[in-house]
């Protein structure tokens, strides 16, 4: 990743570095409570590099991606529901009880939004362009409404989390522990997918995206690629909603809301498409927006819209494009 | 004699009103490069389309070998040794010229689902590019993104990427169209080569090319085949120059 001193490189550790000391700094200043408005940026970028994983390398524009990210949250919520409740969350076909352990919770979550993505994708992924978008939406949507309507688990008014989850040793209601596990698997996960868009399976991707037709006739099946892509970027959307569930300590449908899969896709737009740390540097811009904005006035989306139109009119590789450059292109 | 590689028998395709392949029945032989001339809207590049798999045929047969493939999806066929060049060119534009040809190359080495190790640094895949790469003659653009290429780099690029593919047929759809007589020159010095290597199904506009490369020359007016034949039969064949050479030659 770093074989040279270039712009890229400077970049990237300066951004590591402020991440690794924000919550130090965030006491200095003495301002503790950022510290979870950091938390919830980092929970964004995870959802948003997973979008950017199928938008920016397979070219498949997902409307839906919420649906994961909520599927991921209401599942860490339902285990931690029925955990202090006492009742058991199943009883058949096997018996399931609540579950606090975040080591058993999370990878429920994720796996609960993979096998969601596998079903999604491989009907979506039979169509492509406006109709894909269009199919992705429509099932987040359905399954907003369905969870608008389990009146079992809130409806409406989502359900509250009694606690965060519990983790092997660490203390997550702790902010700043919370923030540095965030960082660690937002971290682990630009990891991954950096190794994924380099290796085979990721030029597989890249190329479908770049030229289907020609993918086909050189002998790719890629239908079966695109879903596997679809599916991972699903799970990590399912972790990241299960971050965020234990970071609001609260969850409901609008988390899976089509104008929250807009939000990521803002993000994703916002920061550059088709690179990994993109991004994190979009949903980072896109929530201090937010919060700055929203301090002068209620109506902040006024603002934010322009800004979107300026960034997308005029660098079409979004904030990281302007910032490192031309290397912009190895993630 | 030699025997046929790709047998087409009764292969019909209609768009809407229009009847692109009627009844066309065709042999390829091992080993032979056989062009396809014919007029505007004749069918070539349905035929093309047909055999690659672009296309599935309303009624008819294609065998390769003995295989029925007419029905298959593409890229079963190029598993099986087809591989081709697109009249429009068809390359991947955000990637480089190595990367293009590096992918074209991984499609024939095994399944992609690898997710860790870099496959610019894959010992399995570069042992192949280059020998790829300097036989289109791209060695020294193998850095420059392939849509910031002339288009007589992309068709060159897109032949290679065909040729990494390893077919046993091979099928060019208009190679040359577009091209300056520079990169003509050097596109015929490189299909004289891999005649030697394989069996080419060439389409192509370029009637001196053609009459110089092919050893069959089939032409179809209408989706129908009018004659077949070495290059001398085809000349002198009265309803080809009626149908064909006559008029079409001059106006090119």
């Amino acid at each position: 990743m770093f074989r040279r001193l270039t712009r890229k490189t400077y970049v990237l550790s300066a951004g590591a570095l402020l991440l690794l000391l924000l919550p130090s700094i965030m006491q200095l200043v003495d301002e503790p409570y950022l510290i979870s408005l950091f938390s919830r940026i980092l929970i964004y970028a995870l959802a948003a590099v997973s979008l950017d994983l199928i938008l920016g390398y397979g070219g498949m524009v997902s409307l839906g991606h919420a649906a994961f990210f909520g599927i991921g949250a209401y599942v860490v919520s339902i285990f931690s529901y029925h955990s202090f409740d006492g009742s058991p969350l199943l009883t058949w076909p096997l018996t399931l009880q609540g579950q606090e352990n975040a080591l058993l919770t999370w990878p429920a979550a994720m796996l609960t939004s993979a096998v969601l993505a596998a079903f999604i994708g491989a009907l979506s992924l039979r169509t492509s362009g406006m109709h894909f978008i269009m199919i992705t939406l429509a099932f987040a949507q359905m399954l907003y409404f369905f969870f608008v309507s389990l009146e079992a688990y809130g409806g409406d008014d989502g359900l509250s989390l009694m606690s965060r989850n519990t983790l092997a040793g660490l203390d997550l209601t702790n902010d700043t522990t919370f923030y540095y596990l965030c960082l660690t698997l937002l971290c682990t996960f630009l990891i991954i997918a950096y190794r994924l868009v380099h290796s085979r399976f990721g030029m597989v991707i890249r190329g479908s995206r770049d030229n289907a037709k020609r993918m086909q006739s050189l002998g790719f099946p890629i239908y079966r690629y695109k879903l596997v892509c679809f599916i991972i970027a699903g799970a990590a959307a399912g972790l990241a909603g299960a971050l965020i569930a234990n970071q609001t300590e609260y969850v409901s449908p609008g988390l899976m809301h089509w104008t929250r899969s807009g939000i990521i896709l803002i993000m994703v737009l916002l920061g550059g498409t088709g690179t990994l740390f993109g991004p994190v540097l979009g949903a980072a811009a896109f929530l201090l927006l937010e919060e700055v904005l929203a301090i002068y006035t209620a109506h902040w989306m006024v603002y934010m819209g322009p800004f979107l139109i300026l960034v997308v009119l005029f660098a079409r590789h979004g904030l990281y494009g302007i910032i490192v450059g031309r290397e912009k292109d190895n993630g | 004699m030699a025997e046929d590689l790709l047998r087409i028998v009764n292969l019909c395709k209609g768009f809407g009103a229009v009847q692109a392949c009627n009844n066309l029945s065709l042999e390829i032989r091992a080993g032979e490069l056989h062009a396809i001339i014919g007029p505007n809207g004749a069918g070539k590049t349905t035929l093309i389309n047909l055999v690659s798999g672009d296309l599935l045929p309303d009624t008819g047969h294609i065998y390769l070998g003995d295989q029925e493939i007419s029905q298959l999806p593409l890229h079963r066929r190029a598993h099986l040794g087809l591989a081709r060049s697109y009249q429009i060119t068809s390359v991947f534009p955000q990637l480089t010229v190595e990367e293009n040809l590096l992918l074209a190359i991984q499609a024939h080495c095994g399944h992609s689902f690898r997710f860790w190790k870099s496959s610019n640094t894959d010992s399995q895949l570069r042992g192949e590019l280059l020998p790829a790469i300097e036989q289109v003659g791209l060695t020294e653009r193998a850095g420059i993104r392939a849509g910031n290429l002339s288009h007589g780099e992309k068709k060159q690029l897109e032949v290679g990427m065909a040729l990494a593919c390893k077919p046993r047929l091979l099928l060019l759809d208009e190679p040359m169209a577009g091209m300056g007589p520079g990169g003509t020159v050097e596109l015929r010095k490189l299909i004289t080569k891999l005649k030697q290597q394989m069996t080419i199904l060439l389409v192509e506009h370029d009637v001196d090319a053609i009459f110089a490369l092919a050893d069959r020359i089939t032409v179809l007016v209408y989706g129908e085949v009018v004659a077949t034949g070495t290059p001398e039969e085809i000349r002198s064949n009265p309803a080809v120059r009626e149908a064909y050479l006559g008029e079409e030659v001059q106006t090119c």
